[in-house]
């Protein structure tokens, strides 16, 4: 007992009980000092942030609020200061449907809201009928293509009328959908013991990875027809699709192959020795697990590839991005170029934003306890 | 194997040990590349039989056992388990693997299914039992190894011990009619090691056909009714327990008995 700056009461060996923490380590107070004020440098800095932080948080309020119109019909209506968002509000139609006939916009818009049925038993756990429900999830591609290209007593729709925002989420959620399974197989193929099969994966992975996604659309928009046969032609936009689908699914076949060679071997034995098929083993034991690994990889692929969907204005499909541009350069609403680009930001942002939400959502209701 | 025989008549267990075989290994060699892991092994094992198999690290235990539910595979020889022998004939392998029940040294348990789960598992997809049915028969495995109440938790929210025990049960469901076990207490906590033993030591007096990897010697004394000492891939040395240790023939047996009873 050499400790003699202790001057609090000593209790009998074994026979401590616990004691509340010292005043200041918790709560508010401890918390501010902890986090905020923890050393001279620390301090320096929060001081230095909270000056930043009010000196550009007022002016951006400013101009995007508080001295900003909202509703009219011209620019003239644009009296304020600030933004100009009357501009999006005329334009608001065209930047969702791009040229989609405006009598037909409840087709898109009930698609949007059936995508969100359908999504749901496959996103969130604890849903009644599940399996019902699980089963309209996967006719729901088919009614989405119904309702936006027409058909079946529909009236047709012209691809190229698609356009704006519904264009991106139509071929980021394709690119999305078509890319997991198909990342599930390549990566299962450049794992497998048959040299053929992993060949054909290595090469198909290594090759889309090894040009950008211009160039496959660019092919898929300019090479394709020439092989071809004359007089077939593929639809651009779906072109495009399956340009979007395959760049994605090699990238993704990566990520999920870096969360196959993160389950330990003696999960494969364990399955092995239990009598588990293949195709059992990988479905039931190791995916499972190998998923949960790298849903942020995951995730972040499909934020990456939600906002390449720019990239198909390139081949002349206006989405969100291509119809902002489109519109910024009207000669009646010129020199509106902030506030529709700022527009356009501010949708991307919410949708990728949802989905790294989501992704962590996801991670914490899979979290089992055996995190290491 | 008439010598096998004899060691199980003179064999002090009061268990019963029937004559019929349920696993034999002819000639049975392998290799991991060019390295020669096990030497022309021979072994009977007799329905109803508890053996355990010792000897350093690296000496092949676990290889040998591993190959008997094609964990492993062998290159020459023979292993015929249940009357099956093992080729790459992939139905074949099936048929054994459910039959013969496997203990890993790591439990080897599934982390994203509970306990129960990872108990109904092989039954429900293998076996194609219903669902209530396995949940039924998981948990009459899982009070014989004293965890009932823990079945809905998930593994990395128990001990190493009670792991362990779960993998048992796991193994168990599958009604195997053999039963490996893979060094099943060397990574636990001493306290842990006698709940394993425990529930090893009533397994063993249910009648199940049982090879043991292990250096627990006391484990061998009480339940076994042969050891065998292995060495560089061979098997050196094969006796009842009593005579094993008592008596050991071979100078490489008297070296590593010593060695592993001298603290």
């Amino acid at each position: 007992m050499t400790d003699t700056a202790t001057s609090e009461k000593k209790y009998p060996a074994g026979q401590h009980p616990d004691l509340p923490p010292p005043p200041g380590t918790i709560g508010v107070v401890g918390w501010i000092r902890h986090r905020l004020f923890p050393s001279p440098l620390s301090s320096i800095l929060t001081i230095a942030a909270l000056i930043l932080l009010y000196l550009v948080i007022p002016p951006i309020l400013n101009w995007a609020i508080l001295d900003a119109n909202f509703v009219g019909t011209s620019r003239d209506d644009c009296t304020g200061g600030g933004a100009c968002w009357v501009f999006i509000y005329v334009r608001f139609n065209q930047l969702m449907f791009g040229f989609y006939p405006p009598e037909l916009y409840w087709r898109p818009i009930l698609t949007f809201v059936l995508m969100f049925v359908a999504l749901y038993p496959l996103l969130f756990d604890n849903v009644p009928y599940k399996r019902y429900w699980i089963y309209f999830s996967i006719l729901f591609p088919v009614i989405a293509y119904f309702l936006l290209m027409g058909g079946l007593g529909l009236e047709p729709v012209e691809s190229s009328q698609m356009g704006g925002f519904m264009l991106t989420v139509v071929i980021g959620m394709t690119g999305i959908v078509a890319s997991l399974p198909i990342g599930v197989v390549l990566a299962l193929g450049r794992r497998s013991q048959m040299p053929i099969v992993r060949m054909l994966c290595v090469c198909f992975i290594e090759f889309i990875r090894g040009v950008p996604l211009i160039t496959v659309l660019f092919m898929s928009s300019v090479m394709l027809p020439l092989f071809l046969p004359e007089g077939v032609s593929f639809d651009k936009l779906l072109r495009a699709l399956i340009g979007v689908a395959l760049f994605s699914s090699a990238y993704m076949a990566e990520v999920i192959r870096g969360g196959l060679q993160a389950i330990p071997k003696g999960q494969y034995e364990a399955a092995q020795a239990l009598g588990l098929s293949y195709w059992k083993m990988m479905g039931l034991i190791v995916l499972p697990q190998a998923m949960k690994i790298v849903i942020p990889g995951i995730v972040s692929n499909f934020i990456g590839l939600f906002k390449d969907t720019t990239l198909v204005s390139i081949i002349g499909l206006l989405d969100l991005l291509g119809m902002t541009k489109a519109s910024v350069s009207d000669s009646n609403w010129i020199g509106l170029a902030h506030e529709g680009y700022a527009f356009a930001a501010l949708v991307y942002f919410v949708c990728c934003f949802s989905m790294a939400r989501y992704s962590i959502y996801l991670e914490n209701r899979l979290h089992t306890g055996h995190k290491r | 194997m008439t010598e096998a025989a004899q060691v199980q008549e003179s064999a002090g267990s009061q268990l019963a040990v029937s004559d019929e075989v349920a696993i034999q290994l002819i000639g049975m060699h392998k290799w991991y590349g060019t390295f020669h892991v096990l030497k022309d092994i021979n072994l009977t094992v007799y329905r109803g039989e508890r053996i355990v198999i010792c000897g350093p690290s690296g000496s092949g235990k676990s290889t040998m056992i591993r190959c008997i539910n094609r964990l492993e595979e062998h290159q020459q020889g023979q292993i015929i388990v249940d009357d099956i022998e093992l080729t790459g004939d992939l139905k074949k392998i099936d048929e054994i693997r459910r039959e013969v029940g496997m203990c890993f040294q790591h439990f080897n348990l599934f982390p994203h299914l509970t306990v129960l789960e990872n108990c109904t598992l092989a039954p429900i997809w293998v076996r194609k039992m219903p669902k209530a049915e396995a949940e039924e028969v998981a948990m009459n495995y899982l009070e014989k190894v004293k965890i009932p109440d823990q079945a809905l938790k998930f593994p990395g929210q128990l001990s190493g011990g009670q792991q362990q025990r779960v993998a048992i049960a796991r193994s168990l469901c599958m009604n195997p009619r053999i039963m490996l076990f893979d060094e099943p207490t060397s990574a636990l906590d001493p306290e842990m090691i006698a709940e394993v033993l425990d529930v090893m030591v009533s397994l063993a007096e249910s009648g199940m056909t049982m090879l043991c990897v292990t250096h627990e010697m006391g484990f061998a004394r009480k339940v076994a009714n042969r050891v065998i000492f292995m060495d560089g891939g061979e098997i050196i040395e094969q006796n009842e327990p009593e005579e094993f240790f008592n008596n050991p023939q071979s100078e490489r047996t008297k070296l590593f008995l010593s060695q592993i009873l001298a603290h």
